[in-house]
């Protein structure tokens, strides 16, 4: 991608698309939070990046670093909950990792960063049926696509994108051990996770603008091959 | 003197049980820090921020939590003062905790350890037998 003031207004365009889309599945987050948790997800989350979007508004001009961090500072103050400082702390820690530009290794490296902050905060691992069940799955295949099997960005973000889906339904059948739902026991077994629910959308919607800005093909199987078989096939 | 935040998820509940440490307390800095970005249900980190630097006279803050956001908030609330102010979250039930922390701090020679450390002994409290 070109210069930083493209990127910026690049940024700009995921958070208002993200906004939107959290905005139009408010009901449908707060049902799914209902059944296992606090019944408060869907209104926070469509609460804290309307902030985000209103407080980088004027940012037209900042380096892509800097709005990024303010949509983690916005996102601490304004959604409440435990999803305040899963999101937005690790969104602004992450932030530092785009300050050269948003790179494909600059992005790898973000999603790293951002992932091993929320386990860090967090302390929750793959199979506690929590946001990390999509996560994981997310930043490890977009990180191998890009790093090993040297695909294209976009198709990279589809495959994560993909990823992150199966890590949705990964969580349907798990009994919850962090956050509010590992107080019902055995009673959450049966319901979607709220946390990686949003956070699969917040992934398409990236995709989604990415699309509309990078060349390349969008794939959405993880399990696709990807390793160019450059191994001499045996007789 | 060391100070004192007490956090929670609700806001009456902060009152609450600041409210009961300081009849404990008597002079310590007690700081309640509760309730979500609309005064619904929650913990806002910057609140907690507040918090601290009100409790702060130089000498640290001790910050009880009740759970979830409370401890990841109350962290990041700490991060944000770390280079200016000692301020540590005590791993106890929060009003047993701030009721030992209230006071250990009156007490003259008090330090942030000891009264984290008071208020981490709250952590074994047995109510029957």
């Amino acid at each position: 991608m070109a210069d930083a003031t493209e990127q910026t207004a690049v940024v700009l365009e995921a958070v208002g698309a993200i906004t939107e889309r959290l905005e139009a599945e408010k009901e449908h987050l707060t049902d799914l939070d209902s059944a296992i948790g606090d019944a408060d997800h869907g209104a926070n989350m469509a609460r804290g990046f309307a902030a985000a979007r209103d407080q980088t508004a004027d940012m037209e001009d900042a380096d892509p670093a800097d709005v990024v961090k303010t949509v983690g500072t916005a996102l601490i103050s304004e959604v409440g909950g435990a999803s305040g400082p899963l999101y937005g702390g690790s969104i602004m820690s992450a932030s530092s990792e785009l300050a050269g530009g948003l790179d494909e290794a600059a992005t790898v490296a973000f999603a790293e960063a951002y992932l091993e902050k929320l386990q860090d905060r967090g302390d929750a691992r793959v199979g506690d049926k929590t946001m990390v069940d999509a996560l994981v799955p997310a930043v490890h295949t977009y990180k191998k696509s890009i790093e090993e099997d040297d695909l294209p960005p976009l198709t990279a973000l589809s495959k994560a994108v993909d990823a992150a889906e199966r890590g949705v339904e990964f969580t349907v059948p798990l009994r919850a051990k962090k956050g509010r739902a590992s107080y019902l026991g055995w009673r959450s077994v049966g319901h979607q996770d709220p946390g990686a629910t949003s956070t699969l959308y917040i992934l398409e919607e990236l995709l989604d603008v990415a699309a509309d800005h990078l060349e390349g093909e969008i794939d959405r199987d993880a399990t696709s091959p990807t390793i160019p078989d450059d191994e001499p096939e045996e007789e | 003197m060391v100070g004192i935040v007490v956090v929670s998820h609700s806001e009456a509940a902060a009152e609450g049980i600041a409210e009961v440490a300081t009849e404990m307390g008597g002079d310590a800095r007690i700081v309640p820090a509760g309730g979500g970005p609309d005064g619904d249900v929650g913990t806002v980190a910057p609140d907690i921020e507040a918090a601290i630097r009100e409790a702060d006279d130089g000498d640290g803050v001790v910050v009880l939590v009740d759970l979830g956001s409370a401890v990841m908030n109350a962290e990041i609330a700490i991060e944000a003062v770390e280079d200016e102010i000692d301020a540590r979250i005590a791993d106890a039930p929060v009003l047993e905790g701030a009721l030992n922390a209230a006071v250990a701090a009156a007490s003259g020679s008090a330090t942030v350890e000891t009264v984290l450390e008071k208020a981490e002994e709250a952590r074994d409290y047995r109510k029957l037998d």
